[in-house]
């Protein structure tokens, strides 16, 4: 696809083109972001590329304004946050879009990484696409997380507990590499400073992480809902007007539920206990992480041994980093493969369950419950994929993307 | 046949991701009895807070609250918020004195100020402790957002108390309530080392106003709903705008987009 984009642009105005011709940033945008050819069927799922974009520049601006108002000390951090919320002008604003921000930026790539797996985008040629994606929720995870340390309330302190001393389990070294992380005995001032430094750090290694994935994403193109390369001109669009209106309109559409929380119910994603200033000699009756690490944290309690939870739960995400060698399908779209589809629908449910398992205490029915649901989520990539790609009869793929759409229309 | 599929998938995660949400919320309530739900003025979009009563809330927490219980996050400046005039500020704080230091370095207590917060009922929290059997009572500033239901939770937990005598044997045993006990129905673990704060009468409201337990408990709910998010009603109105406006940027987008696409479909 990259050699259909067709001769260089020619600029009419003298600045720009003398600019261009030493630092070709507008024929780069002209290229990528204007004739880019791009399939001509993407359905909305689509669009959260787009939006997960627009979240990560949300969240580094209100980040900034946040971080000129924030003080990182055990002693007046809790405070700093309310001053923000109480005295800083449209403090309660900015504060309320960075927390409901974090919940919604998961979201979008939570359905980005569902519908790569849905339409088997991973697979040859976008493999690397995939990795640097999951790179990137990787990057997230570990923000999200020190994010949530620095208003230092109580699950901001217990969750910071209760993660770090996860490192204790790795056999001789755990528990120096627990004190380095701390930066002494306990999770102390130390701990939030380099909190708060990383937390302002990550966000910019994420930003350079997106850049390679657009990269890569823009060698070979997008996937589609077919799966299908685009075999032509009559398969492809201009990127712009068409995408940039369509991802227009899905964005704002995001924003809209985006707004419902952030203005009618900006504490409903988060725990009442993180109102209560942290307090190292209290420790909450249940500690839950935030709700998009739920199904990790049920898969780190279901295991019995320490060692082994803290393994399944990394591993519940390396395995993603080997699903395009997992899967032995030729096939990328579910749309033809009828069996596949039902399973990974089946994987949606299983993490979905895994969630509710990791908001509820480890004990009686959950305990199980969780252990069936890790069980499944490996044996989805480890077992089904493997086979399922060879025993599966996909069905018959459309000669080409036009062929399909039209075809669509005529139904 | 790929769209529906598409809306189906959307509306299934959505759903999901609501039921993820509710989940988080459920646990926190987890253990004991939860209050029973009730009508606040505060609640809704529209919601606002009833001034009147909350004014009231504030001679609650002034009169009987603050003997223990810290607002250290809240100005006297912002009860202006609620509807009092710069004069009532001024008049309500000027028995008020504050710890300061003086131009020699010297401890002082000086006059309060409207700037100055809330003076903290102790000098510390090992004041506080030591004064409380050991745990100091905690600060109420963010209290409502601190609880599950915060409203509901504080309102059931001051009208909640079951008397030594009014309980039933098995309650006893279970929770090893003795006379000296107090015993609430809405606390987690039940023995709550607050004595019944409120009672019929405890204060007399200026507006005339029957200061009845359960209204002295409404009163001062809305006047700590108030304190932990003083601009609720900034909220809730920006947001009134800002959805309107993203409805109508999304009709136009939508517009354009169809536009764009129609050679394309």
């Amino acid at each position: 696809m990259a050699s259909s984009h067709g001769t260089p642009p020619v600029f009419n105005n003298k600045v720009i083109a003398w600019v261009d011709h030493r630092l070709p940033i507008f024929s780069y945008i002209e290229k990528e972001y204007h004739t880019f050819p791009t399939p001509r069927n993407f359905n909305y799922f689509w669009n959260f590329g787009a939006i997960a974009t627009v979240m990560l520049v949300l969240m580094i601006a209100t980040g900034v304004v946040l971080a000129t108002n924030y003080t990182p000390h055990v002693l007046m951090a809790f405070d700093a946050v309310e001053r923000i919320d109480r005295d800083v002008p449209q403090g309660w604003l900015i504060r309320d879009l960075h927390m409901n921000g974090a919940s919604f930026f998961f979201i979008a790539v939570y359905i980005h990484i569902f519908r790569g797996m849905y339409y088997g985008s991973y697979k040859a040629p976008r493999e690397l696409l995939w990795i640097l994606g999951v790179v990137i929720f990787l990057l997230m995870m570990a923000t999200a997380f020190m994010g949530y340390v620095l208003p230092w309330g109580q699950m901001s302190f217990w969750g910071a507990t209760v993660i770090t001393n996860l490192f204790s389990a790795i056999p001789v070294v755990g528990e120096s590499i627990v004190t380095w992380l701390w930066g002494g005995f306990a999770v102390d001032n130390p701990t939030l400073n380099r909190f708060f430094a990383l937390h302002y750090l990550l966000p910019f290694i994420i930003v350079a992480v997106v850049a390679l994935h657009v990269v890569a994403l823009h060698i070979h193109g997008s996937n589609n809902p077919t799966g299908i390369d685009p075999k032509g001109p009559q398969d492809t669009v201009p990127f712009h007007p068409y995408y940039t209106m369509k991802d227009g309109f899905g964005v704002v559409v995001f924003l809209i539920v985006f707004a419902g929380f952030v203005f009618f119910a900006p504490d409903y994603l988060g725990h009442p206990d993180n109102y209560i200033p942290a307090d190292p000699l209290v420790t909450p009756a249940h500690i839950v992480p935030e709700w998009y690490f739920l199904p990790f944290y049920a898969i780190l309690r279901a295991i019995p041994d320490k060692l082994g939870g803290v393994l399944a739960m990394f591993g519940a995400i390396a395995v993603l980093f080997i699903l395009p060698w997992l899967d032995t399908s030729r096939v990328r779209s579910c749309t033809f493969r009828p069996i596949y589809k039902w399973f990974m629908l089946l994987l949606v449910v299983d993490v979905i369950v895994l969630g509710i398992c990791g908001s509820k205490p480890a004990e009686g029915f959950w305990v199980p419950l969780s252990q069936v649901a890790t069980l499944y989520y490996f044996a989805h990539f480890l077992v089904l994929l493997p086979i399922l790609g060879k025993i599966e009869r996909p069905l018959p793929l459309p000669p080409s993307i036009a062929d399909s759409v039209l075809k669509k229309k005529a139904v | 046949m790929r769209k529906p599929f598409a809306r189906k998938f959307l509306v299934s995660g959505a759903i999901a991701l609501a039921a993820l949400a509710t989940g988080t919320v459920a646990i926190a309530a987890g253990g004991t009895e939860s209050p029973p739900p009730r009508k606040w003025h505060f609640q809704g979009p529209f919601g606002t807070f009833d001034r009147a009563a909350a004014q009231r809330g504030y001679q609650v927490y002034q009169e009987v609250c603050s003997a223990c219980h810290s607002l250290r996050l809240v100005a006297y400046r912002s009860l202006m918020d609620l509807g009092l005039t710069e004069n009532q500020v001024k008049g309500l704080i000027k028995d008020i004195t504050v710890p300061d230091l003086n131009d020699e370095g010297a401890p002082i207590d000086r006059p309060a100020r409207p700037s100055d917060r809330f003076k903290s009922p102790f000098p510390n929290q090992a004041a506080a402790a030591a004064a409380n059997n050991g745990k100091a009572p905690p600060d109420l500033s963010v209290m409502v957002k601190a609880r599950a239901n915060g409203a509901d939770y504080l309102h059931g937990l001051l009208t909640g108390y079951v008397p030594y005598d009014k309980l039933t044997p098995e309650q006893i045993k279970e929770f090893d309530v003795k006379p000296d006990d107090n015993f609430n129905k809405y606390f987690p673990g039940h023995k709550i080392a607050m004595a019944p704060p409120l009672a019929d009468d405890r204060v007399t409201y200026a507006d005339g106003t029957k200061a009845t337990l359960d209204q002295q408990a409404s009163d001062v709910t809305e006047f700590l709903a108030w304190a932990a998010e003083p601009h609720m009603e900034d909220r809730k109105r920006t947001g009134v705008r800002v959805i309107l406006f993203l409805l109508a940027l999304a009709g136009l987008m939508y517009a354009v987009k169809r536009m764009v696409w129609s050679d394309k479909h």
